[in-house]
């Protein structure tokens, strides 16, 4: 086991080069000089000079490449230029937020969904599985950055049952369940459409998994339907719905972006977004690069839960 | 492809998408010529009217403009920089997918090797950085969604492509003396375009969507031009006193969105070969009971098939696959079924617990009784208890019959708790006491097995061991021999013989091998199309097959010592058994067949123990 991990962490690492360099690709795209464009076209040219040393821009581009790269793995990202503080910093502070408000929102989406898709399975044609999928066919059609608005509207404006926006109450609060309270419309805002697609996918999975000749086995051995479907069903049905669930967390990662702006979440999405229209590019680089990293980790940690599932997997 | 549209628009709901489509794109291509007031003109005077007012049928935004106009004008440059957008990533995308897909080697993994790399990335990321390096704006936007789309292109073409690579036709072109680039615009891309333009469909309404997003957060589309998202971000700062400019635009997003999403699912759907069957619905718990007669009366055998009708109601069409069956099997006894495949003995077999395929599988007539109580249209939790406990069963492929994710100990003391209620410390005693009695060597450590760990055979002694856990009545085991090869088979065998003798369970064993039949059964009944032809003791009916058909099915066997001789093959096939022949359904492949053979139903008669189903039996019963 501790092998396998060992192995797929080592398999990460050219992915992650690989972002890096995408990355820096991308950023060389800039037209015209990178420092005007960062300090803006009002900079004085002596602080584009600086910059440009700064950044080590009068070197040739592989040169600058493994400078940059030294100095992130040294956990020096830059310094932000419209924050005047380190980029790191930044984002460790406001991946923190994005985190909670992500995760929360995984989770909601796995375990809604999974549990949506076996029910609409269970009851294939049913009152249930209709409704079941009415609601998933909106859930997939509405854009998360509407949903979210309309929430706001019924939730916080109409009956005021949830505060409209933040992460926080800004007098008083500041505690676990003032956190919660805020959490909830983003969460449930950012899971819907993930929760959509993995409630259809599900379904689909357990239907396939349901006609398996081991669930007749199984029936034949008088195993009650109940554990049928939620035992011998559902944990083969895992084994296709936990990569879609690893997809799925990528799609929750960006959707958070614009959650954070409907939901004034001070997360990293929001970060960049203000980053790309303040032109704060090294805050944009460094954050890029590190959500994409965590990302991959995330999806390793996928792939070992799989193995853990499945033991025709080798290990 | 006719038949595609008929499947596509027999979908309720994926013609709804289509119609829903349809307006939307007929009045964004309409647009221009609409009497529309300028969607950019802005009369601060009139700002933030209500929807339905005079002059704005749908109202003003925060600056007074039209929002009809507005929404008109925005959702044609949506569509068209969504579609754009699909455009160009299908291009670039399956043009990288071609290129790998046709060289292969060492091409293919540095391309594919850069594919992963950008698809390791949250979508939104890669757009982002994009346009933080292009700087915000509808085109850049435009390019981001685009470029973030290729790798998805790339990744699927490339899969195609290297099938189609590795085909005579390519290898002809290039025999031919064509170049590469011939060979790849000429024969290749001709064959990938259906899957370009299939997968283009299924993400257009994607990439407006993420275009949408980009211009709602301020990075598309610029002031005063408007798509949808960018409509939506500006309403939003007015969403709290003014909703319906915020509203007029999400809607808009909402129908594009879910038309495409109900379009591309009909697409899906009726491309899919499975769905078309209707394989893909759940079997239920037990098979669904239509009886339109009283079951038959009791009789004190342990277990008695009476008159057992089974079909499969598929579409239009009926298949009897079981057309009036009666066994009875006492305790101790082994009874063989024998037949060809389709001739409805494993669905006879299957019937008895109501563990046939439900649907489409439905009895439909006659009863089977265990102990004289009818289990047909039993109760589920009366047929469950039985299940397993006095009615075990044992099937045919244990590689596919065993759960792959479960340990075989769980899965045996599993067999075990289902019905006893003891500790997991005691079934999995007793399970390994099971391995023991089916002869599993080290059974301690094999109970930790995985199905996947182990032999064909072992996987077979498992499923017999599953049986026997709670001691049944009754085995049936439905062809436990026939993926395993000759000398495992022969220790199966034995196995089961010895257990019959030491414990009086009485084994329905379902075969289509007479050799397996001679060795262990006490009777045997051949099945052909779904019915009993022939039925009486082993011995009997192997040395005097009174039926054609159990004739020349045993002639079929190849005897071993026996030198070479001609096998006589049974000319023809088994009939469908959803539309069989009046008469003896044998009657197209007999060379004894005769005028009264095809005209009505033929009785099973005789003296017993032997019964035979034919007008012209080859040995008088």
């Amino acid at each position: 086991m501790g092998g396998y991990v060992l192995k797929r962490l080592v398999s990460a690492v050219p992915v992650l080069l690989g972002i890096t360099i995408i990355v820096f690709l991308i950023m060389s795209l800039i037209p015209g000089d990178p420092a005007t464009a960062i300090l803006g076209s009002y900079a004085t040219p002596e602080n584009v000079e600086k910059l440009n040393r700064d950044l080590g821009l009068d070197k040739p581009m592989v040169q600058r490449y493994f400078i940059w790269l030294g100095n992130m793995l040294t956990g020096d990202f830059g310094r932000s230029f419209s924050l005047n503080r380190p980029v790191l910093d930044e984002i460790l502070e406001r991946f923190n937020a994005t985190l909670i408000l992500a995760g929360t929102s995984f989770i909601l989406c796995a375990v809604l969904g999974v549990l949506a898709g076996v029910v609409s399975a269970a009851r294939q044609y049913g009152l249930a599985d209709k409704a079941i999928t009415f609601v998933v066919l909106i859930g997939i059609s509405v854009p998360s950055f509407f949903l979210g608005m309309m929430m706001i509207l019924a939730f916080a404006v109409n009956l005021r049952w949830l505060p409209v926006s933040g992460m926080y109450a800004i007098y008083g609060g500041g505690d676990l369940p003032d956190l919660l309270h805020h959490l909830v419309m983003p969460a449930l805002a950012l899971a819907a459409v993930a929760t959509g697609v993995v409630a259809r996918l599900s379904r689909s999975a357990m239907l396939e998994v349901l006609r398996q000749d081991y669930i007749r086995t199984a029936r034949a051995k008088g195993v009650p339907e109940r554990r049928v479907i939620l035992g011998h069903a559902l944990r083969a049905a895992m084994v296709s719905i936990i990569p879609v669930l690893g997809i799925q967390a990528g799609f929750v990662l960006s959707g958070a972006v614009y959650i954070e702006i409907v939901f004034q979440w001070p997360g990293v999405g929001r970060m960049l977004v203000d980053a790309i229209l303040k032109r704060d590019l090294l805050l944009v680089q460094g954050g890029v690069v590190f959500v994409a990293a965590c990302y991959v980790l995330f999806n390793i940690a996928v792939d070992v839960a799989q193995s853990l599932l499945d033991p025709r997997i080798k290990t | 492809m006719s038949s595609f549209f008929h499947l596509l628009f027999r979908n309720r709901l994926a013609t709804l998408g289509a119609v829903v489509l349809a307006v939307i794109v007929l009045l964004v291509l309409l647009t221009p010529l609409l009497p529309l007031q300028n969607p950019d003109v802005t009369a601060t005077a009139d700002r933030f009217k209500r929807p339905f007012t005079e002059g704005h049928l749908l109202g003003t935004d925060h600056l007074g403009r039209d929002l009809l106009s507005r929404l008109l004008h925005g959702t044609r440059l949506s569509l068209a920089i969504g579609v754009a957008a699909a455009l160009i990533a299908a291009t670039i995308g399956s043009a990288i997918g071609i290129v790998a897909g046709y060289f292969g080697g060492r091409i293919d993994n540095v391309i594919m090797r850069c594919v992963d790399m950008l698809m390791a990335f949250p979508y939104i990321l890669l757009a982002l950085a994009i346009v933080a390096a292009l700087g915000p704006g509808l085109m850049n936007a435009l390019i981001a969604v685009a470029a973030v789309n290729v790798p998805f292109f790339a990744r699927n073409i490339r899969g195609i492509a290297v099938g189609l690579a590795g085909r005579e036709f390519i290898d002809a072109a290039r025999l031919a003396g064509m170049g590469h680039t011939r060979i790849i615009l000429t024969e290749l891309l001709p064959n990938v375009l259906p899957v370009i333009i299939i997968a283009m469909s299924t993400t257009v309404g994607w990439m407006i969507l993420e275009t949408a997003g980009l211009s709602f957060l301020g990075l598309g589309s610029q002031p005063p031009q408007a798509d949808l998202g960018s409509m939506l971000g500006e309403a939003r700062s007015a969403l709290i006193s003014h909703p319906h400019t915020s509203v007029v635009p999400g809607i808009m997003i909402f129908l594009i969105v879910m038309a495409i999403n109900l379009l591309g699912d009909g697409v899906r759907d009726a491309l899919d070969p499975r769905l078309r069957s209707g394989a893909l619905s759940r079997p239920r718990a037990t098979t669904m009971v239509d009886r339109d007669s009283p079951a038959p009366a009791p009789t004190d055998d342990l277990l008695a098939i009476q008159d057992l009708h089974t079909q499969f109601h598929v579409g239009e069409r009926i298949y009897r696959a079981v057309g009036g069956v009666s066994l009875a099997i006492k305790p101790g006894e082994c009874l063989g079924v024998i037949g060809e495949s389709g001739s409805g003995k494993s669905v006879t077999a299957l019937s008895v617990m109501g563990l046939v395929a439900s649907p489409p599988g439905v009895i439909t007539g006659g009863a089977v009784r265990f102990q004289g109580e009818d289990l047909i249209g039993a109760p589920y939790e009366a047929l469950r208890q039985k299940r397993g406990d006095r009615v075990a069963y044992i099937f045919q492929d244990p590689l596919s019959t065993l759960h792959p994710l479960y340990r075989i100990g769980q899965q045996l003391a599993e067999a075990i708790q289902s019905h006893d209620r003891i500790s997991n410390a005691v079934a999995r005693t007793r399970a390994i006491q099971l391995l023991k009695d089916v002869r599993i060597p080290n059974a301690e450590a094999r109970i930790d097995n995985y199905p996947h760990e182990m032999s064909g055979g072992m996987r077979q002694r498992v499923g017999i061991a599953m049986a026997l856990a709670n001691e049944p009545d009754v085995i049936i085991a439905d062809e436990p021999t026939t993926a395993l090869d000759v000398t495992v088979q022969a220790q199966i065998l034995s196995l089961l013989d010895d257990l019959r003798r030491a414990r009086g369970l009485a084994i329905i064993f379902i075969t289509h091998d007479f050799g397996v039949v001679a060795q262990l059964c006490d009777r045997v009944a051949v099945m052909y199309a779904g019915r009993i032809v022939e039925e009486g003791p082993t011995g009997a009916v192997l040395d005097a097959p009174a039926h054609p058909y159990t004739k020349r099915l045993i002639a079929c066997v190849p005897e071993l010592g026996g030198g070479r001789r001609v096998l006589a093959a049974i000319p023809g096939l088994p009939p469908m058994v959803d539309r069989l022949p009046p008469g003896c359904a044998f009657a197209p492949r007999c060379d004894k067949v005769q005028e009264g053979c095809r005209a009505g139903d033929i009785a099973l008669a005789g003296t017993a123990p032997r019964a035979v189903r034919c007008l012209f039996p080859e040995e008088e019963v």
